[in-house]
């Protein structure tokens, strides 16, 4: 081997470097200037975009660059896609925030067409006054800004399947996503219409077709739960809720009811049908956990990742997302020799309460077979499980709020795919 | 004045201080409801009314059996069976195996079902439809009047297998 490293340089093995090293990797290769000594002699237009004018500027965005970069449809129900889900290419991202148009979905009976202008939200049940607010109305209260991870309870569902699936992060991890949220912290609602000192639950109900309803613990409707209007700075998308939308920071993303039309106050939670028959943790004694309402801490390497090929040997940045719903990332750990050793990644984006980061490390590939793997520890002491640990209890074929350890097999080939490891 | 009043938000945060809610706009008006929301496990909203299987087998016949099969054990959208096999790796959930609260079976027909024609059903059918589910297993007989009343008074077969999440 010529590698000649010190052990501060190598924190762990097969490969995996100091991410502070990252910067002196970066000036290699970059010095070389290319000198053509024929180009006086030659046409200039070398490649066709060089001249003649572009496309003008647009109403609304363009056609994305790459055609690659779309959602992958799930289909997870017999009746269609209606009540079916997309998902985030996490593989062709970077950074944290996940593009309006690459949002993941879960719709429950289709997206509704809503005509801002009928619709109410109602505030009722156990207040002093009931209320009805319209969409220019909420407009006018003041609001706050928040960059939060939203994932859906049955993300990752596909790693907890007996046979192991060749697909991408995003196809196997992308029921996940981050934006900016912007609305009004839902309190002001609740305390405008006045909140009965019994009130323990609030039940909140979509106007879509499928009337999503679910009970939230009037703890977290009071904390930092938030009716949104806008996510990464538009108003929202139909597919994201418009008019408006519930944002409860850290839960499971069925709690964050669209298209919300009603906030009925309760003194018990309603055992709505997807806080019962769905969503709830069936365990291997036949007994089930309800209202696992935070998602659990979680990370996942984005790159290199599941049908990705790696060109040859030598440096590569491995980077990807870490979550917690009990917190903030305190840390995450990546290791290139399948859990036998763990180095610490940098973390290159704001670290707080339910916010997405980033996470980067160098890693040098020696042609050599390699299991990459991420383990992050959020602000609570929580440690990501491996992927037997977090299976451990949990019945065969219902496992939602899955956040066990992602593999990424790397072959001899240099091509990247999902293993159990 | 109004600007005022947006200068002392806008301040507030800055300063630390919490948002003082005298100052929020407050532009809630009386509500009126066109149906009660949620029908609780409680019996809260639940409307008045009520079904017989006898009567709901009709509307069952002619707007749910596409989706849940004849005698309701059409495999994905199982309404019917999997009694006794929750701690098997068979497990499967139907309303008779899983559902806690028969009162569930009544929100989610209301609000979600016949799935395409949401909301299409009156109350008098939701009680019938409700009444013929539970029929299906063997938890009513056909000729009960499900009512506000009785529902709440069903007992589910597994209506104590659920308990508090450690993730809660």
């Amino acid at each position: 081997m010529s590698d000649n490293h010190s052990e501060e340089d190598n924190p762990a093995g097969n490969g995996l470097l100091n991410r502070r090293q990252w910067l002196s990797f970066s000036t290699v290769g970059a010095a070389s200037a290319v000198v053509n000594p024929v180009w006086a002699s030659k046409s200039k237009q070398t490649e066709p975009w060089r001249s003649g004018s572009g496309q003008g500027p647009s109403a609304y965005g363009d056609q994305p660059a790459l055609a690659s970069l779309r959602r992958e449809q799930i289909s997870v129900h017999p009746l269609g896609p209606q009540a079916g889900a997309s998902s985030t290419p996490l593989q062709l991202l970077n950074g944290t925030i996940t593009p309006n148009a690459l949002h993941f979905e879960r719709h429950h009976s289709g997206i509704p067409e809503i005509d801002p202008g009928r619709h109410k939200l109602t505030v009722h049940g156990l207040v002093r006054q009931s209320l009805a607010f319209d969409y220019e109305s909420l407009l006018r209260y003041p609001m706050v800004s928040n960059v939060l991870f939203l994932e859906c309870s049955g993300n990752s569902y596909r790693n907890t399947l007996t046979t192991v699936l060749d697909e991408t992060a995003g196809g196997l991890n992308g029921l996940v996503s981050c934006a900016e949220w912007t609305g009004i912290p839902l309190h002001y609602l609740l305390d405008e219409a006045g909140l009965d000192p019994t009130a323990k639950w609030v039940i909140a109900e979509g106007a879509d077709a499928a009337g999503m309803n679910r009970s939230i613990p009037l703890s977290l409707a009071t904390s930092d739960a938030m009716l949104a209007f806008y996510q990464n700075g538009e108003p929202l998308r139909r597919s994201q809720g418009f008019p408006m939308r519930l944002l409860v920071p850290g839960c499971e993303g069925n709690l964050s009811i669209k298209w919300l039309r009603s906030l009925k106050v309760m003194d018990q939670p309603a055992h709505t049908r997807e806080e019962t028959s769905k969503y709830t943790d069936l365990q291997l004694d036949g007994k089930a956990w309800q209202f696992s309402l935070r998602m659990q801490v979680k990370s996942i390497i984005t790159a290199p990742s599941g049908q990705m090929q790696l060109p040859e040997k030598g440096v590569f940045e491995i980077s990807g997302l870490a979550w917690s719903g009990n917190g903030s990332v305190r840390e995450v750990e990546v290791s290139a020799d399948g859990g036998q050793s763990w180095a610490k990644a940098a973390i290159q984006s704001d670290i707080g309460e339910h916010k997405p980061v980033r996470f980067r490390i160098p890693w040098r590939w020696d042609g050599q077979p390699a299991v990459l793997q991420s383990r992050a520890v959020d602000s609570g002491g929580n440690v990501q499980p491996s992927r037997s640990q977090a299976l451990q209890n949990v019945a065969p074929g219902f496992s939602y709020h899955f956040n066990g350890i992602q593999s990424w097999q790397v072959g001899i080939d240099g091509r990247v795919s999902n293993v159990y490891a | 004045m109004h600007r005022l009043i947006w200068l002392l938000l806008a301040l507030a945060p800055a300063a630390g201080a919490q948002l003082d809610l005298q100052l929020l706009p407050k532009l809630g008006v009386e509500a009126h409801f066109d149906y009660e929301s949620v029908a609780a496990s409680n019996g809260s909203g639940l409307p008045a009314g009520s079904g017989s299987a006898a009567q709901g087998e009709q509307i069952y016949l002619s707007q749910c059996v596409a989706c849940h099969g004849l005698d309701g054990r059409l495999a994905g959208n199982a309404l019917v069976g999997g009694e006794g096999t929750l701690s098997s790796t068979q497990a499967l959930k139907t309303v008779g195996s899983y559902w806690p609260y028969a009162t569930t079976v009544f929100d989610y027909i209301q609000r979600a079902m016949p799935y395409g024609n949401e909301k299409s059903l009156s109350d008098q059918e939701v009680y019938a439809v409700t009444a013929y589910v539970l029929h299906l297993n063997d938890l009513v007989a056909a000729d009960v009047e499900v009512s506000a009343a009785t529902l709440v008074e069903i007992q589910m077969p597994n209506r104590d297998g659920f308990r508090e999440s450690p993730m809660r």
